[in-house]
């Protein structure tokens, strides 16, 4: 199948390895990858910091550059939220009622990374081998805004070597909230000592997610306690293989 | 009355009518309201009965399960086990309840202290509903009145069969035509959780209440 | 007009306010431990009520249908209410409401009023009214009468002195019950109470409550609690006054079987609460025989306005989602400024101010959407919290750092050249910052996040360059 790539913003710019590894395992289970230069961004952070007229300008641009595309692949389960909560009712406030019909049009075609493999593509093994101990954060927009639900988890499973470890109180939000971790960043950073403390009791080495956003700020925090335990994003353990190791 | 009411009324009313545009047929917009919750219980009736004595359990009240012509015994022993001799009677109480040997008295508009001094009152009830464990009471006229429920300590009240139904929708459609009477539905002692989640029954209300449950 | 909620427009932002919160260990235990508690019960009530959602769709449908014709059903209310011998007083704000209410208590020279738990009371400042009118409210909920003894201030919806532990609650009692001696024990706590609130049931001949619903076909008020005070305060007293938000009607008697299965699970995890009062008017011989509501605006009709923020309305105050919001649940509800805390607290606060005032409020929140899952009228406070923010941005409410940010990040996202630029100057404006691949000091704003964590530097290589250079290779 042909598979288009929404990178998305941050992704493309923070983290490449996350699309480099999306593309790795797409083409490893034999599908073709094509990613638009045009693309940038869905307006998530616009949208959600009360910049909804800049947001509406990136869903238009996420629109045109999107609109031949069979099947769009993102990995970020924030984003897809995204275009499935708030694409419709922005598109239903302009007025021109042709964006509502591209809006309903698009979002048939658009999977996250995991609902990907496992509900379209039918790939729960990819072929993997990640040697490690993994525990794995279910994000506010994996569990509620997309409801990809188990998938991480099935994905995870099938990866061999793999020792997997269930993180208590998934469901608890990390406290990134996006400029959240900024404008309440004391609130944020005590969230966070909640997800940093129950990752370390599990004594993983690697906690995974399905959003680099959560994973950014709960590696953050690993990262300056030098706790010695490594952010990844699901495609990048998808990715790995003996031969080349995440 | 001054005018400054009337002034406020019709603003608040002005302000909504300016707000919303409440256009279209009200009764029938409510009529379409959808109600696919449960509103008929399936239960057979000595289940219906069970289900209610297990959740009376779970609140710390004593059931005595007895038939029509027992419910004396069934008082005397309720009040024997709390060891009381005599307890308030509330309107509408028929007399064949009372047992022999204790003492009653008769809610003739006693005083607040006198009820806060009393051993207790005996009451029936209107209807009561199974699945959450909740008797509902009617006051008005020949009905207990408020008070006699709630100054006393303890508080035992008669439940007959043919008033427990099995789902607060079938209670509600049930007490409807009392609307307008003031209705008190009780589910267990009071309770408070306010002092570090600790849950203590009985703060304000009886802080006991047993129920005579007949079939 | 004097619209208000309580001080809140004089409260500090949520951020300020919630940094002394955090550091306070013992406040942020309590508010854990409760939370978990509630839960815990609400889940459990929750499960094995198998036609839960479907109550929660009729309880919306309901709400939405009433708000739309708020005006009807409050006329209606106050004729029913009226013929069944209630005497009817509108408020548009809160001054209002408090002088028609020390009108009443004070033509009957009551120097005392006993009091149910009734939040509006705080909204409107009932109490301090009072008091400036020579009358003494008397909290009876067990919680707020931690709080009036302790001058202190509500933490929670339902379960207001959750941030209080026993032995504080002990010292409390001992001092102003002068009480020389109490056990340590709940049980002996609300012993305590009690004793010093039944003298005071049995006394004071004036009530005040709020009401849980009121009913527009038979003009009946309805009180849910657990301890019974209601009950006292609504049944003892020769005159009662009732305090009424104009949302809190309902068309019918028979709509309480929906509303009233829904409340106690999701406020206490009971699977009703120990008791529910109706009544309508005054009935000869029993109760109050005077009998007043005040049906109260102070904003209400302003949030009706908006179809985006109506359904904020349709809350019945079970504070589920409090006990499930993550960020409640790390600073209680005094962060909020107002007697309504937690995610309704964010979006109701400012909206009845007309969002002059806790502009931080709707920021208050990392949208994670637990609220809106739990919440049993359906309620998306998410949805609601974005539209607020965008109020606030456009009415020039947001930092200039922000805006600036914003603005040259919406620049960049027109097509991917300019995002590529502005990742290259990223690259650039890093490199004082960067030590290996890491950041651990950013100025500004962006301080606020490596203040506690890393910011994993911006790679050499963006993705777009990555695949840009691959294509290249293929083709060659
Ligand atoms: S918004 Fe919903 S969950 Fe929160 S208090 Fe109101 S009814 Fe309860």
């Amino acid at each position: 199948m042909n598979v288009t790539l929404f990178i998305t913003c941050y992704n493309d710019t923070l983290f490449p390895a996350t699309g480099k590894a999306v593309v790795a395992v797409l083409e490893r289970l034999g599908h073709t990858v094509d990613f638009p230069q045009a693309q940038t961004c869905c307006g998530q952070m616009h949208y959600n910091t009360g910049y909804q007229n800049d947001a509406r300008h990136m869903m238009m641009h996420f629109l045109k550059v999107f609109r031949d595309a069979e099947i769009v692949c993102v990995p970020s389960a924030s984003c897809v939220a995204m275009m499935r909560e708030h694409f419709p009712k922005m598109a239903a406030a302009m007025p021109d009622a042709a964006v509502g019909r591209d809006v309903t049009a698009m979002l048939p075609r658009v999977y996250e990374f995991c609902e990907l493999l496992v509900d379209k593509l039918r790939s729960v093994d990819t072929g993997a081998t990640f040697p490690h101990t993994v525990t794995l954060h279910s994000t506010c927009h994996s569990l509620r805004g997309t409801k990809i639900g188990e998938r991480p988890l099935q994905l995870l499973r099938a990866v061999r070597g793999l020792s997997y470890v269930e993180l208590p109180q998934a469901d608890q939000c990390c406290g990134f909230g996006g400029t959240f971790s900024i404008k309440n960043a004391d609130v944020s950073a005590a969230l966070l000592s909640d997800k940093v403390r129950a990752i370390l009791d599990t004594q993983a080495e690697v906690c995974t997610a399905v959003d680099n956003s959560c994973l950014m700020h709960i590696g953050g925090a690993l990262s300056r306690q030098r706790a010695g335990v490594r952010c990844l994003h699901l495609a990048e353990i998808l990715a790995s293989t003996s031969g080349e190791p995440a | 009355m001054s005018a400054a009411p009337l002034d406020s009324k019709q603003e608040i009313l002005e302000r909504i009518r300016k707000a919303v545009d409440s256009v279209g047929n009200r009764a029938a917009e409510y009529a379409a309201i959808p109600r696919e919750y449960r509103r008929e219980g399936a239960m057979a009736a000595e289940a219906k009965m069970e289900l209610f004595a297990a959740r009376l359990y779970d609140y710390g009240t004593s059931v005595y399960r007895c038939t029509t012509a027992q419910i004396a015994d069934a008082v005397a022993q309720a009040l024997s086990a709390r060891r009381r001799t005599g307890i308030v009677v509330a309107h509408g109480v028929p007399a064949s309840w009372l047992p022999e040997n204790f003492e009653f008295v008769e809610d003739d508009g006693l005083s607040y202290t006198a009820l806060d001094a009393s051993n207790g009152v005996l009451t029936g009830c209107e209807l009561a509903v199974a699945f959450t464990g909740t008797i509902i009471l009617r006051h008005g006229p020949g009905q207990p009145r408020r008070a006699v429920t709630l100054v006393p300590d303890y508080h035992l009240c008669v439940v007959r069969a043919q008033q427990v139904a099995e789902t607060l929708p079938e209670a509600i459609r049930r007490v409807e035509e009392f609307r307008s009477t003031p209705l008190t539905t009780i589910s267990g002692p009071s309770a408070t959780s306010d002092i570090e989640m600790t849950r203590v029954k009985g703060v304000h209300g009886p802080r006991t209440l047993d129920v005579v449950l007949v079939s | 007009m004097s619209v208000r909620v309580g001080k809140a427009a004089e409260a500090p932002t949520f951020a300020q306010a919630a940094r002394g919160m955090l550091g306070n260990a013992q406040l942020r235990h309590n508010v854990r431990h409760a939370t978990d508690v509630i839960r815990a019960r609400r889940a459990h009530a929750v499960g094995e009520t198998a036609d839960w959602q479907q109550l929660r769709d009729s309880a919306r449908a309901i709400k939405d249908h009433v708000l739309r014709h708020l005006d009807t059903y409050l006329e209606q209310f106050e004729t029913a209410c009226k013929a069944a011998g209630g005497k009817v007083h509108w408020a548009r704000d809160a001054d209002e409401a408090n002088t028609a209410i020390v009108d009443i208590i004070r033509s009957h020279g009551g120097t005392e009023v006993i009091k149910v738990k009734t939040m509006t009371s705080d909204e409107t400042g009932l109490n301090p009214a009072l008091e400036a009118a020579g009358i003494t409210p008397i909290e009876t909920d067990l919680a707020d009468l931690i709080i009036q003894l302790g001058a202190d201030k509500p933490s929670h919806i339902v379960v207001p002195a959750l941030h209080r532990n026993k032995a504080e609650i002990r010292r409390l009692f001992m001092e102003k019950m002068q009480l020389p001696e109490l056990g340590e024990r709940a049980e002996d706590l609300a012993g305590a109470a009690r004793r010093y609130l039944r003298e005071r049931f049995l006394r004071v001949p004036v009530g005040l409550s709020g009401a849980n619903f009121a009913i527009a076909e038979s003009g009946s008020l309805c009180v849910v609690e657990s301890e019974g005070n209601g009950r006292m305060c609504l049944s003892l007293p020769k005159v009662l006054v009732s305090l009424v938000g104009i949302e809190k009607i309902i068309p019918t008697f028979g709509d309480l079987e929906v509303f009233l299965q829904l409340l106690g699970r999701s406020a206490t995890g009971e699977r009703m609460n120990p008791y529910n009062s109706i009544w309508s008017g005054v009935t000869a011989g029993d109760g109050p025989q005077e009998f007043h509501v005040v049906l109260l605006d102070n904003g209400r009709t302003g949030v009706l306005t908006e179809p985006e923020t109506r359904p904020t309305l349709a809350c019945i105050r079970c504070g589920a989602c409090l006990n499930i919001c993550p960020v409640y649940r790390q600073t209680g509800g005094h962060a909020y400024g107002s007697i309504y805390a937690g995610p309704i607290g964010a979006i109701l606060t400012p909206q009845l101010q007309s969002m002059k005032h806790s502009q931080s409020l709707p920021f208050a929140s990392t949208l994670c959407g637990a609220c809106y899952e739990v919440c049993p009228v359906k309620i998306d406070i998410p949805e609601i919290l974005l539209h607020l923010r965008n109020k606030v941005v456009k009415s020039g409410g947001a930092p200039l750092a922000e805006r600036l940010a914003m603005r040259f990040a919406a620049r960049a996202f027109k097509n991917g050249g300019r995002l590529e630029s502005a990742q290259k100057l990223v690259r650039i404006a890093q490199k004082p910052y960067v030590h290996s691949g890491s950041i651990e000091r950013l100025p500004g704003m962006l301080a606020n996040w490596t203040q506690f964590r890393d910011l994993a530097a911006v790679p050499a290589e963006s993705f777009r360059q990555w695949w840009a250079a691959r294509q290249n290779k293929e083709k060659k």
